[in-house]
């Protein structure tokens, strides 16, 4: 998929089709406004599942270190925006100053998960990185005493949308005949955001910062022996993939109005892994295919597995849910098996390809 | 030592590490010159690897002293030794596998370089100019060495001898003052050990001072100016190849003691 955006070797042919590809992303909400409202949510929704799968792409597949627990930075964005914008404290800043707070105090997570773990790999990271996803939650969920912190297990309710002046993302707008509803103006939302963090991590990828995180990644030992500060590179792995954790949260938090320490459970980090892996690890448009496809195809089914059932046999055998996880499961084995590296590998297999031709 | 004489680069005095009840070092110590190429041998286990491990941070000294340069190089961390001008290769080859030949030399280039998160996501021009000369030069070491024309293949993929020659491209692109070479000629055939000689003598005539392990003796006599000769983590011998080749307990530690006796014996 990369070469067609190649600018070096097409530069035509890459500006056609980023020109293709953002007339597509203009037009889409109202395709979906014409299937089912829903389907704006979902696709919404589909787009935080990519941001947290480029934030944790940084730090499992640009660094190489498994964490386990990168729904916990999710949640961090996401309490920091509810609390300081919902009646519960009656704090209503404007979500501009509260995402880069937002960002800001998951980074300081990001460091303080990292700094204790810096000497761990691999299996070790994973166990402690679990557990911190898992601390995190259970903090929430207890942080309502002595002073009332998170409200605990009822979750923070009426949480402010994003506003600018007058301009709410969360009512409909009529702009020159066209109707935009909520979820379509945060969906425009998203989709600058996301191509900003693209850009980011295509940038962050090759340069002296990406390279040094790539040879941690695959020798510790011998980075050090070159000079690079492994230390430094780690924590600036974890920082920066938190904060974006972080910033998605807080959409998050705007979009739903609702959280409770029940959205970070720990499934959510290993759905968030499964994206990055089943992606491609370290290729970012690898990783934006695997979030996508995790999204949307879990949605599909639930229009779709109820109503073939009911046509098949008369009734519901089998609910959604119990076949969602029977095929995702199988889809997860299956690439295993068949496509090990994702299903867009990284470019430096690509390029080796390129060569032997 | 003449009047005239400059400091060493390296110094190393009394430098000791155990390992539980072994000790893999006692006591060694010695000193490199600016611009020599400085042979380190010994039989397996003699501690030819610890010593590196021990100068290059990887393991702290229990006792000793570097003087590096002029300056102590003790408790340093693998990074900093980098930094201090010291650069290394490994015995078991340490490339980073999955990356390609340019890449690795390229990471090399880090430690000299100083590219940060905010120019790397704003593409500033300095930032852009300072991607172009590490490029060039992983490029220029690429081709000194002899790779050239592999740059954009997989490290993993190169043979057995390139590899060896690509990670002493990513160790110059560190630019050290000198390079540590662990058994560069192990593996290689006699085509690829005649010329890695040539190699080491290019990089010794370009101003980098080399410490050389090698099991090929007949590269250790004819490059090394001068040899050091570890057994049993004991310096058992320091001086020109010719001399230390001759030395009875250099000969009685790589044919063991009594078969010594026994030539000695037959003659």
């Amino acid at each position: 998929m990369q070469q067609y955006f190649d600018r070096k070797k097409h530069p035509r042919g890459a500006w056609v089709g980023i020109v293709l590809v953002a007339v597509a992303l203009v037009l889409l909400p109202f395709v979906l406004a014409g299937i089912g409202t829903a389907w704006v949510r979902i696709t919404n929704l589909a787009i935080l599942f990519v941001l947290l799968s480029l934030g944790l792409n940084i730090v499992v597949g640009f660094a190489g270190l498994l964490d386990l627990g990168y729904i916990a930075f999710y949640a961090v964005g996401a309490y920091v925006y509810a609390l300081l914008a919902s009646p519960h404290f009656d704090l209503h800043l404007p979500f501009w100053i509260i995402l880069p707070i937002g960002a800001a105090v998951a980074c300081l997570f990001g460091v303080l998960l990292g700094a204790p773990t810096l000497k761990l790999r691999g299996d070790y990271l994973a166990i402690v990185t679990l557990g911190f996803g898992e601390i995190i939650r259970i903090f929430l969920n207890n942080l309502s005493q002595p002073v009332n912190l998170t409200n605990g297990p009822q979750g923070i309710t009426l949480i402010d949308p994003f506003r600018i002046g007058s301009f709410n993302f969360a009512t409909p707008d009529k702009i020159g005949g066209l109707t935009f509803t909520g979820p379509i103006k945060y969906y425009y939302f998203l989709v600058l955001l996301v191509v900003v963090i693209i850009v980011i991590n295509l940038r962050l990828q090759n340069s002296r910062i990406g390279r040094a995180w790539e040879a941690i990644r695959e020798d510790e030992i011998a980075a050090r022996a070159m000079g690079i500060n492994t230390r430094n590179m780690k924590l600036l792995a974890f920082a920066m993939g938190a904060s974006f954790g972080g910033i998605s949260g807080g959409i998050f938090s705007a979009t739903q109005g609702f959280i409770s320490p029940e959205s970070f459970v720990l499934v959510e980090s290993v759905m968030v892994l499964s994206m990055v892996v089943l992606g491609g690890m370290g290729n970012v448009f690898g990783v934006v295919l695997g979030a996508i496809l995790l999204s949307f195809v879990p949605e599909v089914l639930r229009y779709t597995v109820e109503p073939m059932q009911k046509a098949l046999f008369g009734r519901m055998l089998i609910e959604p849910e119990v076949i969602r996880m029977l095929l995702f499961g199988l889809a997860l084995v299956l690439m295993m098996l068949y496509r090990p590296a994702g299903i867009l590998p990284s470019a430096l297999r690509k390029r080796e390809l390129e060569m032997k031709r | 030592m003449s009047a005239g004489h400059r400091l060493a680069l390296l110094t190393a005095k009394g430098i000791s590490k155990r390992f539980g009840g072994v000790t893999a070092l006692a006591d060694v110590g010695f000193e490199i010159q600016h611009g020599e190429i400085y042979g380190l041998i010994g039989p397996n286990g003699a501690g030819k690897t610890s010593l590196f491990n021990v100068l290059t941070g990887i393991y702290s000294a229990d006792g000793g002293d570097f003087t590096f340069d002029g300056l102590p190089l003790n408790n340093l961390k693998p990074n900093e030794v980098a930094e201090r001008g010291i650069a290394r290769t490994f015995q078991n080859i340490r490339l980073f596998a999955n990356l390609s030949a340019l890449e690795n030399v390229m990471i090399g280039r880090h430690v000299r370089t100083h590219g940060n998160v905010l120019g790397a996501i704003l593409r500033d021009a300095k930032t852009q100019a300072e991607e172009r000369a590490i490029e060039n030069r992983a490029h220029e070491l690429l081709d000194y060495v002899g790779v050239a024309k592999r740059a954009n293949t997989l490290a993993r993929h190169l043979a057995y001898g390139d590899q060896r020659r690509l990670e002493i491209a990513r160790a110059l692109a560190t630019e050290p003052k000198l390079l540590a070479l662990d058994e560069p000629a192990a593996g290689m055939n006699a085509t690829e050990t005649a010329s890695l000689k040539t190699l080491l003598g290019n990089i010794r005539r370009d101003g980098t001072t080399i410490l050389l392990i090698e099991h090929d003796m007949k590269l250790v006599m004819s490059v090394c100016d001068r040899v050091l000769v570890l057994d049993y983590g004991k310096k058992i011998a320091e001086g020109s190849a010719a001399v230390v080749q001759k030395d009875p307990k250099v000969i009685a530690a790589y044919l063991g003691g009594e078969i010594l006796l026994n030539l000695k014996g037959a003659a």
